[in-house]
């Protein structure tokens, strides 16, 4: 075992990165369908597997649904598992990320994410994620390429704690971080090994010589206290996440919590985001409006599910208006942008009494510029001068 | 696991850690109507016992003689712990020695 840890500097896209913590965690089933902007992410470690760098089944199914199922079969057995999708193929998953969580199997998967067809797109947003919020799988998002990596380390360590077993998405930009290169710094697979050891007796397994039923029929009788157990297993784990979020920080030093906030102190405007390309602009646009006087702050989502809504709320305990920048869709919905709805629902709840201006922006990739979230924090400034507040989102970047 | 408990107590996911553990749900209950067998109309077919789904049909190596004198060495009966009285013995006995009955008249 590797007692001191020695950090690896290279440069890495997001999807590298999520391979190379795959093949750290030594993951021993594999199963994937290619599909952008994930596709990079199994490539790599279809390479490690032939390059016997990494000793682990690989299973090139035949779409993404076989490819959750599989990953399901070979958790069921105990095996530790990583797949990956974007897009359309988590889509075809759907109905399998419900079994994967109602069965509390520890699968973790990578889903950089990606706009929806129709029309046809194959570049980035969060539309696919957010149709995946109500699967009971704890999902992170990242925002940058050393994130996906060390997160991706962390969600085994919670997936697999017997007070959790609950599968967990890793997600993050697609293209503006899955095809972009970062510095990275990377752990020797022996360190991270050490730092998530594989158990035998953590949780049911299915096996020959002890038979268990999996995945039976619940009748009307059963099966709401089944769902309960998901419900509470998921609002819950926040206490493994903040352990592992402590215990991470003392092996490898890197430091995560469940939000990110930045100059949020003294800001009286605060841009709620998510994702690596959201946060950076509206940081670079936070910095330029305090240059020009203008108190902003940014606070990123880190954790999505569970949803941190307590720790949100105290972020923004001293803004006067908030604005969430949403870039993925719940059309049909009163307001458009779902991570909107999600705080509206919270800071009502917990008697939060802010403004709250949704803003959507980054759909299919449609470019975000710093100056977009500078005049949207203008736009909150008017909003708050004139105490009158939009009743629909701001679509920003759209040709009206 | 016979008494409804709290969602503590079952086991995670739902899963089921003893086997053939379904012979506790006690199916026979959702019947409206159960089949009754007439053993001297039974020719011994076996008919009911292959089509039955659930099954419910219980082959015994029981010998009976009919009235008329014909020796079986087996006999048919119906287990009603399970036959959820969907009929099927009765629509497929050639001779129709199984007559669904009521089970609330």
């Amino acid at each position: 075992m590797q007692r001191q840890l020695t950090k690896e500097r290279i440069g890495l896209t997001s999807n590298y990165a999520a391979a190379y913590a795959a093949k750290a965690a030594d993951v021993d089933v594999i199963a994937a369908y290619p599909i952008t902007p994930q596709t990079t992410i199994i490539e790599k470690l279809a390479e490690f597997v032939a390059d016997g760098e990494l000793n682990a089944e690989f299973i090139p199914v035949e779409s993404e649904h076989s490819a959750l199922s599989a990953m399901v079969g070979a958790s069921a057995v105990g095996a530790r598992v990583f797949t990956a999708t974007s897009a359309q193929g988590l889509e075809y998953m759907h109905e399998v990320l419900h079994i994967a969580s109602g069965l509390r199997l520890p699968i973790v998967m990578a889903t950089p994410g990606r706009a929806l067809s129709a029309p046809i797109s194959i570049h980035g947003d969060y539309q696919d994620i957010m149709n995946a919020r109500d699967t009971g799988w704890i999902i992170y998002i990242a925002s940058t390429a050393q994130e996906v990596y060390d997160t991706i380390i962390q969600a085994y360590k919670v997936a697999e704690d017997p007070r959790v077993l609950l599968p967990v998405m890793v997600s993050y930009d697609g293209f503006l971080m899955s095809h972009t290169v970062e510095p990275v710094d990377i752990y020797p697979d022996e360190y991270v090994r050490n730092y998530i050891p594989k158990f035998i007796g953590n949780r049911p397994r299915l096996s020959p010589n002890e038979p268990i039923t999996m995945g039976p029929i619940a009748t009307p009788d059963w099966y709401y206290e089944i769902k309960y157990q998901v419900i509470r297993a998921n609002k819950d784990s926040r206490v493994i996440i903040d352990e592992v979020n402590k215990s991470f920080t003392e092996r490898f030093g890197n430091q995560y919590d469940v939000i990110e906030r930045y100059m949020t102190d003294d800001a009286d405007y605060v841009l709620i985001t998510y994702g690596g390309a959201s946060t950076g602009n509206a940081k670079e646009a936070v910095n330029k409006l305090r240059e020009n006087g203008i108190r902003a702050g940014v606070v990123r989502i880190r954790l999505y599910r569970p949803f941190p809504a307590e720790d949100i709320a105290k972020a923004v305990e001293g803004a006067k208006v908030i604005g969430v920048i949403d870039r993925a869709l719940s059309i049909g919905n009163y307001i458009e942008g779902p991570v909107y709805n999600d705080i509206a629902s919270a800071f009502y709840t917990l008697g939060v009494e802010k403004p709250l201006v949704s803003a959507i922006h980054g759909i299919s990739q449609r470019a975000m510029y710093i100056n977009d979230f500078y005049q949207f924090v203008i736009k909150l400034k008017d909003f708050y001068e004139s105490k009158s507040y939009p009743k629909n989102p701001i679509y920003l970047g759209l040709r009206e | 696991m016979a008494s409804l408990s709290s969602w503590k107590e079952i086991p995670l996911g739902g899963l089921i850690k003893e086997p053939q553990s379904s012979r506790y749900n006690k199916t026979g209950s959702w019947r409206t109507e159960r089949p009754v067998l007439e053993q001297d109309a039974c020719i011994r077919c076996t008919l009911c016992w292959v089509y039955c789904p659930e099954p419910a049909i219980l082959e015994l190596p029981k010998p009976y003689t009919t009235k008329k004198g014909i020796k079986y060495n087996v006999t048919y009966e119906i287990n009603y712990d399970y036959c959820k009285g969907c009929g099927i013995c009765s629509q497929v006995c050639p001779t129709k020695a199984i007559k669904m009955v009521p089970e609330v008249s």
